[in-house]
């Protein structure tokens, strides 16, 4: 059975993993090829980084980041921010990167999507989403899309923007709540859900988690296939393992020896 | 010596980097001379195969592929290269493929709603024989799996290892006398992958 991914979630700022509240008031980490190696043997299932401040500064990747990390760990990682075309797509993947992960890009220039997908694959192609709750007439899901870490908003609904990335061919869909992201107070269920419940292609959680207990409630009761924590273990108040420990006497299906 | 080949397919970064992180001297190449004259050969890929299949006919690969089999070197196949071993591919419209171990690769038809496709992540692999390649690694151990299609020996001699996922229980390990070959990625799949890699570099191609 296929098991149920655990991913920590790397933000880098100039080469240092930092964490924020709702994209603000960041405080620094740590290193992040350190960080990444300790989540790896503490048996993560994959990582995810983003060059956050990439976007803002209009520059791209920071591709020597991503090459070190190739070599320092074996199993999947994604990078995402600062990626603006093709070639920066080709760059990521080259240097060791499995995924791809576009965000503002998508938005602005959706036939990036398809393009990627053609040119490297579907499964390199990951799509990020900031949807923030709103109550707009143009958002009938509820939920709009931000983009530029919560800096801009699109006007375009959340769900129909999922499903138009699934038909570009993205391989599968980061959905980060905004309202969640760093509140530790767990995933938002409806809105992973009702994703999730609307393609045919895996979905991560992302943004809220602050207990094991938040992981299991997005897996059974938002069908999430994969789950992104970050303060909950950044903090080293959680382990992977210790996530994984409770996770698996809830009866989920999760990857148990690394 | 290990040389992986490189037909503009491939997941090449991660394989070479998790053989030298293994201490396993490669070298990557695109030259059928220097692939028939390797000591060892994998044979990665990420992709479609229809993509794949139209690279490996334009140069001379498919035909230094068949013959680097047929002359016994020891070959390792990786997800895409796995499926490309086999006769036929539903992918693309329907690909004729090198035709090396006797079988077709299918789609996943899901069984529910949630089971996605692409199969993306962690799952168990299920040994059926003793092979010196799998040696020090625990059955049902868990492997990390990307894709939409999936590999169906015609005979269970080829079938090394089996997978569950929605509608299958696939060939997740195939294979034939010098050759066997992977639907999971090794080079992902942490300590347990590195060892399935080290162990195909002591390998003498018998089984």
């Amino acid at each position: 059975m296929l098991s149920k991914r655990i991913i920590p979630c790397l933000d880098v700022r100039n080469k240092i993993v930092t964490k924020g509240v709702k994209f603000q008031n960041n405080v620094d980490l740590g290193d992040p090829i350190e960080m990444a190696v300790n989540y790896s043997d503490g048996g993560c299932d994959e990582l995810v980084f983003y060059d956050i401040t990439a976007s803002a500064e209009r520059r791209s990747i920071d591709l020597e980041m991503v090459e070190e990390v190739a070599r320092s760990i074996h199993i999947p990682f994604a990078v995402g921010g600062g990626i603006s075309n093709l070639t920066d797509m080709y760059n990521v993947l080259l240097a060791g990167a499995e995924k791809v992960s576009v965000n503002s890009l998508a938005v602005h220039q959706p036939d990036i999507i398809a393009e990627g997908a053609k040119q490297f694959g579907s499964q390199c192609i990951v799509l990020g989403m900031d949807p923030v709750r709103v109550s707009k007439p143009e958002c009938p899901s509820g939920y709009e899309i931000t983009t530029r870490g919560f800096r801009e908003f699109t006007g375009m609904d959340a769900l129909d923007w999922a499903k138009k990335a699934q038909d570009l061919g993205v391989g599968e869909i980061v959905v980060n709540s905004v309202d969640a992201d760093g509140t530790r107070e767990g995933y938002e269920l409806d809105l992973t859900g009702m994703i999730a419940d609307a393609v045919q292609i895996p979905v991560v959680a992302s943004g809220g988690a602050g207990t094991p207990q938040h992981l299991a409630d997005v897996f059974e009761k938002s069908h999430a296939d994969a789950a992104i924590i970050a303060s909950m273990v950044h903090t080293g108040e959680y382990t992977v393992k210790q996530i994984k420990d409770d996770l698996i006497q809830a009866g989920i299906p999760i990857r148990k020896k690394w | 010596m290990i040389t992986i080949i490189d037909y503009k397919a491939g997941n090449l970064t991660s394989v070479r980097l998790a053989f030298q992180a293994v201490d396993i001297e490669v070298k990557v190449s695109n030259d059928p001379a220097e692939i028939l004259a390797a000591e060892k050969v994998v044979f990665p890929g990420v992709g479609a195969v229809g993509t794949a299949m139209s690279e490996l006919q334009k140069g001379e690969l498919g035909d230094a592929i068949r013959q680097s089999v047929a002359k016994k070197t020891p070959f390792l196949g990786i997800c895409l290269g796995t499926q490309i071993l086999l006769e036929y591919s539903e992918e693309d419209g329907g690909v004729e493929t090198l035709g090396l171990i006797p079988g077709q690769v299918k789609r996943f038809q899901p069984k529910s709603k949630w089971d996605k496709v692409p199969e993306i992540g962690w799952n168990q692999v299920e040994f059926k024989i003793e092979h010196p390649v799998l040696s020090g690694i625990e059955n049902g151990a868990e492997f990390y799996f990307v894709h939409s299609y999936y590999p169906a020996t015609k005979y269970d001699e080829n079938c090394y290892a089996t997978t569950e996922y929605a509608d299958a229980t696939f060939s997740s390990i195939v294979g034939k006398e010098n050759l066997i070959a992977t639907q999971f990625h090794p080079e992902r799949s942490g300590r347990i992958g590195l060892q399935l890699l080290k162990n195909f570099s002591n390998w003498s191609g018998q089984c």
